[in-house]
């Protein structure tokens, strides 16, 4: 069963950057956009593996820092022509905190 | 609030990219209404040839389909010519009745082809070589009749003649002139031309007139006669003789015409609420017949009609290419010459090939090119990047990879490859998958190659490559943008230069405020401008624009290399390439305590500890206490020494010693992209200092200086910079080369491209000859970079702490 786990405040994630939160089920990264939208991807890129909470986030989106492929943050999709989807978990912010389901 | 109407008369290639520029930048300002005469969606002109000769289909020509029309709310009206504008009520009025009022009027009209005035051109069977019918019309008849006259031996009845060739006529090509495409060749290129055509079963008769059609019983076509009374039959007759602006409908609305629609530098014409577009159009006087300059006009004409003003279309220079497959012509620019211009010939008749380029005070002006064309879009660059050629004209006729290149950039002959060849070996794209793309989606630059292929898209070193694929595969419609006006990335129209210009003019410092500015179409930009930005605030007010590390690739941002497992690199500074017994025991004791996999000494002349965890970097910096090499910056890398006057029994300087000196100066230096230096204690050169950004080399009597080097992705070799007596000397004359560079380069320029783009002899000008300038240059490097400080160290004592550490569920 999927439960909602407080991770951290949106203070602990810098503005269009991320963290990477380590669980039972492999490595998550958790997005802030500069609107202040919260995301959480697999941080597995569907490439190569890379881990996209290294990468640079812009819109809502981040380009992966090994060979720059692009992830919708709201959907995993890869942006086209690249195909591709990483894992998403809903998150939920509440105040300052953030949650994630998992 | 209803929206404005913006109304579009002719549904071409012209138009309707003007209209896809305008839903790029502002999707939502009008409600558009498009009138087309032919009863198609838009698709792409240049390739009827290419369906003629029986390579495609219509199908795959068509660029925007109905559902584009639907998703993006444009009513289109097929098969619908616009028969009167009415200016005053603002409204156009369509042949059968249809009535649709305006806010804005873009006409796109394009041209009609010229028709000899000659008796019989009216009958069944002669017709001009434009739009699909015509292409049909051409398919039909070569099913059902044998002889095929072509009047006109230009691009595009050549193009005609070769079509039905393929599709099994016997054709005729008629030209008044002596020779083939008179106005792109001479007489020996014309004449080479027609060989290879005539090899292919055409037949020509030239310096003909052709003085009227004769019809057959059925009364269609059946002869052609010309003014010296001979006689040829001909049951199909086109009439490739040169194109009008087609301005009928313009001019019976009373707007000015003058050879074209006349408009001004925002595509307006003499009635501010309609705007032109196109082959109609004459703009400064000149009307254009190639999709390029239409396409520059249309992105103009766009940024006008969405109220935002910037941008003015100013001329274009034009190349083209003949589309029959296995011939190779290119032409560009002012191919005939005039008396103040130089020609420079090479005329191989056994060979096959023929190449003319035409200058004007060392620049490149115009050129054509038959037989081997592969060097045509490095020329057209250099044409329309006005460079100055003095410094190659002796090999310039030979190519490019006859002026240092020795990589694989544009080495191989894109026409000659095989589909299955690899293009980009970064993404493992073939030449056959980057030439279905650009036929299938209708690709007109790198940028769209990139974006639809990846090809290009990493390194970037088969860039030159897939340009030639790509002006191999629609020919003139390709046109490169000039080097300096190329925006930073779709996220702007802006070049590099302008916004270099604007955050120095406009004070900017911050990110947001560039962007804002210069109205960037993203709200925070991406990967590739937003590091760019970042750099050239840092770069231009040093001690008050904030680094913003959400702006910096991970490898800056993290202070190490990202490697291909997410584990990091770290490359300690060894200054010169010196190291000591102590640091190299403390490097054994952190690989054991953090247990790193491979441990290699790079080609940079120092350590390297490869597989760190992330979570360890700070860990292993701290017990390493050895400054950051910044092997991961696009900042100063290493100073390669070799052992110099110290120990060599041939060494005139001391280079280690020399090297330190240069290294420690510039510690933490950021730059446009990475900078490596090298001092050598001889001109042995052991150092390889021919091969750095700058590259010193001891000589007896002091020091000679070389800049522009680079061992990368295309090997440059360094330039000679000048010759300085003493260490100090050194220090300030690479200083403030290096120092220029950081100014005035564009992000990612190596200093070997910053200086193909401003020519080594503006920065002997700013630094060599001008003494107070280089002093200048130098104290401002040096106050930069007078308080830098480690970044492991800082990292080690707590900065940026969150980028090290994990959360956990
Ligand atoms: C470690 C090293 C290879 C080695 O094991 O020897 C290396 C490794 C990398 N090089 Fe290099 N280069 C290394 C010496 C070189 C050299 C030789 C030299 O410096 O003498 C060159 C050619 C000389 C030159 O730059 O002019 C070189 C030309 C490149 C290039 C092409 C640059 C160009 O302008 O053409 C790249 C790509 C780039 O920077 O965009 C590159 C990029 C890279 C990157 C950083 C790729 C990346 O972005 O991840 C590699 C990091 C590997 C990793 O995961 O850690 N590396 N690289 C060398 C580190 C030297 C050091 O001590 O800092
Ligand atoms: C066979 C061929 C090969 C070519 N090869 C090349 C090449 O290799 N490279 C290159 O750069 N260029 C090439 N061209 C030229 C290129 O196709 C044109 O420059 C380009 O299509 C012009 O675009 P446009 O929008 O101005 O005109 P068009 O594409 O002709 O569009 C104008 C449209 O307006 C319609 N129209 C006109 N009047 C009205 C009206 N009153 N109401 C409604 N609709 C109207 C016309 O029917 C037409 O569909 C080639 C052209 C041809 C015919
Ligand atoms: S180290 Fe350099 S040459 Fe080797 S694979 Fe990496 S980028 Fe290529
Ligand atoms: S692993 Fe992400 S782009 Fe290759």
């Amino acid at each position: 069963m999927a439960d909602w786990k407080m991770i951290c405040t949106l203070e602990d994630i810098p503005r269009l950057g991320s963290r990477v939160v380590t669980s039972a089920e492999g490595d998550i990264a958790v997005f802030r956009t500069s609107s202040d939208e919260v995301f959480a991807l697999r941080d597995k890129c569907p490439h190569k593996g890379g881990p996209i909470s290294q990468g640079m986030v812009h819109g809502t989106q981040v380009t992966c820092p090994l060979h720059g492929w692009k992830l919708h943050l709201d959907s995993g999709e890869v942006v086209a022509p690249d195909i591709g989807c990483a894992r998403r978990y809903p998150t939920r912010i509440d105040g300052m905190a953030v949650y994630l389901e998992i | 609030m209803s929206k404005p109407k913006l109304v579009m008369v002719g549904n071409g290639m012209a138009g309707v990219r003007t209209l896809e520029e305008l839903l790029k930048i502002s999707p939502d300002h009008y409600d558009i209404t498009v009138f087309g005469a032919e009863p198609h969606p838009n698709y792409n002109r240049i390739l009827l040839s290419p369906v003629l000769a029986g390579e495609m289909s219509v199908q795959d020509i068509i660029l925007n389909d109905h559902s584009w029309y639907a998703d993006n709310g444009i009513k289109l009206h097929v098969g619908n010519a616009v028969s009167k504008i009415d200016r005053v009520r603002r409204k156009v009025i369509a042949e059968d009745g249809t009535e649709e009022s305006y806010d804005r009027l873009l006409l796109a009209t394009g041209s009609v082809p010229f028709m000899l005035p000659i008796p019989g051109n009216e009958m069944p069977g002669v017709i001009s070589y434009r739009d699909i019918k015509d292409t049909d019309e051409m398919i039909d008849a070569a099913k059902r009749y044998r002889h095929a006259v072509v009047i006109g031996g230009g691009l595009l009845g050549l193009e005609a003649a070769n079509g039905l060739k393929l599709r099994g006529m016997d054709v005729t090509v008629v030209h008044a002139a002596g020779w083939l495409l008179e106005r792109q060749l001479d007489a020996t290129a014309g004449k080479m031309l027609q060989k290879s055509l005539e090899d292919r079963g055409l037949k020509f008769l030239l310096e003909k007139m052709t003085e009227a059609l004769i019809s057959g019983e059925s009364g269609r076509v059946a002869a052609v006669r010309f003014k010296d009374g001979m006689q040829i039959p001909a049951d199909l007759v086109v009439m490739a003789v040169g194109i009008r602006p087609n301005t009928a409908l313009a001019e019976s609305a009373g707007i000015y015409c003058n050879r074209g629609i006349v408009v001004n530098d925002t595509m307006q014409t003499y009635d501010p609420k309609v705007y032109a577009v196109g082959e109609c159009v004459a703009h400064r006087g000149v009307a254009y017949g190639l999709v390029a300059p239409l396409f520059e006009q249309g992105k103009v004409a766009a940024n006008h009609l969405a109220n935002f003003g910037i941008g003015r279309y100013t001329g274009s220079v034009t190349s083209t290419k003949l589309k029959v497959t296995g011939i190779d012509l290119f032409s560009a620019g002012d191919f005939t010459g005039s008396a103040d211009t130089e020609e420079i010939v090479l005329n191989d008749a056994g060979g096959g090939v023929y190449k003319k380029l035409v200058i004007k005070d060392n620049r490149l002006v115009g050129g054509v090119l038959y037989g081997d064309t592969a060097d045509g879009p490095w020329y057209f660059q250099m044409l329309r990047d006005g460079q100055d050629i003095h410094e190659i004209r002796d090999h310039l006729l030979f190519g490019q990879s006859h002026v240092g290149d020795v990589g694989h950039q544009g080495h191989s002959k894109a026409a000659a490859m095989a589909d299955s060849a690899e293009v980009c070996g970064c993404n493992g794209i073939t030449k056959g998958t980057i030439v279905k793309a650009i036929k299938e989606k209708g690709l007109f630059t790198l940028d769209d190659i990139k974006k639809h292929t990846k090809a290009s898209s990493s390194c970037g070193s088969c860039a030159n490559l897939c340009e030639q694929i790509l002006s191999a595969t629609i020919g003139g419609a390709y046109t490169p943008a000039a080097s300096n006006k190329k925006a930073v990335c779709p996220c702007t129209d802006h070049s590099h230069q302008e916004v270099r210009d604007t955050i120095r003019k406009q004070h900017l410092v911050r990110i947001a405020d560039i962007m804002h500015f210069m109205e960037w179409k993203t709200p925070d930009g991406c990967d590739k401008c937003r590091p760019a930005l970042n750099y050239y605030l840092i770069s231009t007010w040093p001690k008050e624009a904030k680094d913003d590390p959400r702006s910096r690739y991970i490898n800056e941002r993290a202070h190490a290399n990202i490697q291909k497992d997410g584990t990091y690199s770290v490359v300690p500074r060894m200054w010169g390439g010196l190291t000591t017994s102590a640091e190299l025991r403390r490097i054994a004791d952190v690989a054991e305590k953090y247990q790193v996999p491979t441990i290699k000494v790079t080609g940079g002349q120092r350590i390297d500890l490869l597989g760190i965890k992330k979570e360890d970097l700070i860990g292993v910096w701290r017990d390493l206490d050895m400054p950051s090499g910044h092997a991961y910056g696009k900042s100063i890398r290493t100073v390669k020494t070799c052992v110099g006057m110290e120990h060599c029994r041939f060494g005139t300087q001391l280079a280690m010693s020399m090297g330190i000196k240069l290294e420690k100066m510039l510690f933490d230096m950021y730059a446009p992209h990475k900078v490596k230096l090298a001092v050598s204690g001889c001109p042995r050169n052991c150092a390889e200092a021919g091969i750095k950004d700058v590259g010193v080399i001891g000589v007896d009597s002091g020091y000679e200086l070389y800049v522009g080097g680079n061992g990368g992705i295309k090997t440059e070799v360094a330039q000679f910079f000048v010759k300085v007596k003493s260490d100090e000397e050194v220090m300030e004359y690479s200083g403030a080369f290096l120092q220029l560079y950081r100014e005035e380069g564009f992000y990612l320029e190596r200093t070997c491209h910053y200086l193909e783009r401003v020519g080594l002899d503006h920065a002997k000008s700013k630094v060599v000859e001008d003494e107070d300038n280089r002093k200048a240059l130098y104290s401002r490097l040096l106050a930069e970079l007078k308080d830098a400080k480690d970044p492991w160290a800082e990292r080690v004592a707590g900065v940026a702490k969150q980028e090290y550490e994990a959360l956990s569920v």
